[in-house]
């Protein structure tokens, strides 16, 4: 489904990513971990279109992407959530929804001005699938409530909700359990196995290993802007290579 | 309407309340998309020129001088905006003072320009003087009309997908292009929209002033249509027109204050804005107002203290 090949990114004289290789198949949850300022957020940002490869190509079903602007690529079925939560905080959570779904509506202004059918019945539309997103995420009494004054759970799940208001095939999920307690994680770890049965993909970053556990197919570990590992979750576990990343080199002669 | 005229607003003045309000709502436009776009005064002076030419010299009637200044409003609009619309806040500010001033300084130097290269005289905005002895054919039901066209314009925008756009493009313009949201194009649609409505206001104060000059619409006419908005509040579009209409009265009101008016209008100004930063349009800063008048601060510091 998505397909990165030798996608580097430059910053400067900083390397950011170094030819990536990495494919997400299809109807499969992909983890991908790494250190902190291993690159992560650089590739999705790069993936979703807000940043541009240096070079190298990023294909969604066989067709270039890394070139188009962001609105494009969430029309082609890519969305995201991001690190730190940017819901439109000033609007309600059903508001928020609505927006989601801004690329699939079709009616201009000018059917808002006249109300002609068409805007009629896609606003109804909008506002039953917003509905839907809001019960199946279970927010239905936010949906009035201003986005911002939710509760930090609320607004996580929000913002994942709003990314499938777009009606994405793959969507690619940054660090979505950070700051949630083990019990609100491993509920949203049921959200991402759900995106799974509905037949979707999923890119997700991570730090919480018991959540890679339980959702991710397989993991690709960045560190310095390279894939150093490719595998399931239990070998990437056992893979002295990423043990290392993580917790640097086994001194034998004991300087530790 | 006799307590009206008592206080200081004639006719006249009511119908310069409502160009002005006409004007708050052409800043509202970009402000509540997140551009901070002071090109409205030039805008506004494309309209006058145009307007004024198309009745003064081809004897158009006012409806399609209207039309007419809107178009060409609209039309420089467009590449004006492709540019200048990558620019944000402060820059965006500074871009668009400069269209401003170029806009200005052409309409000054137009006959001479047109003289040079034509080499026949040229008599269309007659430089510094402006424009004199224009008709005031504007209506004040004209003026009414027209905004209640433009407040139902705003109402509807509000309540269709391209509406929470703009506001979608306000609050973050990454996370609003990421949903799927053309940003270059709703922000370039929503310039042109304003330019248009800066356009008609241009040509519907033209024939109220009777005469035009280029600079009737330099910085501080760019100023006080912001001031407009930023009066009265962006947190909806009735906000600018409230702006509008007090920023307009107020000094016409204050008649009797002699020369301490400008004292106190200015103080009136500085209270909105320190005390109601939303602007007066907005609820949350008046009930923000209402708590601290009947809670005395240092009483409600007490309190937490004792707690």
């Amino acid at each position: 489904m998505l397909e990165l090949d030798k996608v580097t990114r430059l910053f400067g004289g900083l390397t950011a990513l170094n030819n990536v290789n990495m494919t997400v198949p299809a109807n499969r949850i992909v983890g991908l971990i790494g250190p902190n300022g291993a690159g992560k957020t650089t590739l999705i940002n790069n993936i979703s279109g807000l940043d541009h490869p240096t070079s190298g190509t990023i294909r969604l079903n066989g067709e270039d992407i890394q070139k188009s602007p962001p609105h494009r690529i969430t029309r082609a079925g890519i969305a995201r959530t991001y690190q730190n939560i940017r819901l439109f905080s000033d609007m309600t959570a059903l508001e928020n929804l609505l927006i989601g779904q801004h690329g699939r509506g079709k009616a201009t202004f000018f059917d808002s001005l006249v109300f002609t059918p068409r805007y009629r019945a896609e606003e109804r539309e909008l506002h039953e699938r917003a509905m839907q997103l809001l019960e199946r995420f279970k927010l239905t009494h936010a949906g009035n409530l201003r986005a911002g004054n939710l509760p930090y759970g609320d607004q996580r799940r929000l913002e994942m909700a709003r990314a499938l208001a777009t009606n994405p095939k793959l969507v690619l999920l940054d660090e979505p359990t950070a700051g949630m307690n083990p019990i609100e994680t491993q509920q949203l770890g049921e959200q991402i196995n759900r995106l799974q049965e509905d037949g979707l993909t999923a890119l997700v970053i991570e730090h919480d290993m018991s959540l890679i556990h339980q959702v991710c197919d397989e993991v690709y570990v960045l560190n310095f802007g390279q894939i150093i590992a490719h595998g399931t979750p239990d070998e990437i576990k056992r893979d002295p290579v990423v043990i290392e990343a993580y917790l640097g080199k086994d001194e034998n002669d004991g300087a530790a | 309407m006799d307590f009206f005229r008592s206080i200081g607003i004639t006719e006249i003045v009511f119908q310069f309340m409502l160009v002005n309000s006409i004007l708050g709502l052409s800043i509202y436009l970009t402000l509540y998309t997140g551009m901070f776009s002071l090109a409205n005064a030039g805008f506004m002076a494309i309209g006058a020129y145009t307007g004024v030419i198309l009745t003064q010299n081809f004897d158009l009637p006012l409806g399609v001088a209207l039309i007419g200044g809107m178009i060409l409003g609209g039309l420089i609009a467009i590449p004006i905006g492709y540019p200048v619309l990558r620019l944000k806040d402060i820059y965006l500010a500074i871009a668009t003072i400069g269209f401003g001033e170029v806009v200005r300084i052409l309409i000054l130097n137009f006959d001479t320009l047109a003289e040079t290269l034509t080499g026949q005289e040229v008599k269309l905005t007659r430089g510094a003087l402006g424009i004199t002895g224009i008709p005031k054919i504007t209506e004040t039901w004209q003026l009414i009309a027209f905004l209640i066209v433009a407040g139902y314009f705003m109402i509807r925008l509000h309540r269709s997908r391209f509406g929470r756009a703009m506001a979608a493009i306000r609050q973050d313009e990454q996370a609003a292009a990421n949903m799927g949201i053309n940003v270059v194009y709703v922000k370039n649609a929503v310039f042109i929209m304003s330019a248009i409505l800066a356009a008609a206001a241009g040509v519907l104060k033209a024939h109220l002033t009777r005469t035009i000059s280029p600079g009737d619409f330099g910085f501080d006419q760019a100023v006080s249509i912001l001031a407009f908005a930023v009066l009265g509040g962006t947190s909806t579009w009735i906000g600018p027109i409230v702006g509008g209409f007090v920023l307009t009265a107020l000094p016409e009101i204050l008649r009797d204050f002699k020369q301490y008016r400008g004292i106190v209008n200015g103080s009136i100004l500085l209270l909105v804005i320190v005390y109601l930063p939303g602007g007066l349009i907005n609820p949350a800063g008046w009930s923000r107002v209402w708590r601290r008048l009947r809670q005395p601060p240092a009483e409600t510091g007490g309190t937490h203290a004792r707690t």
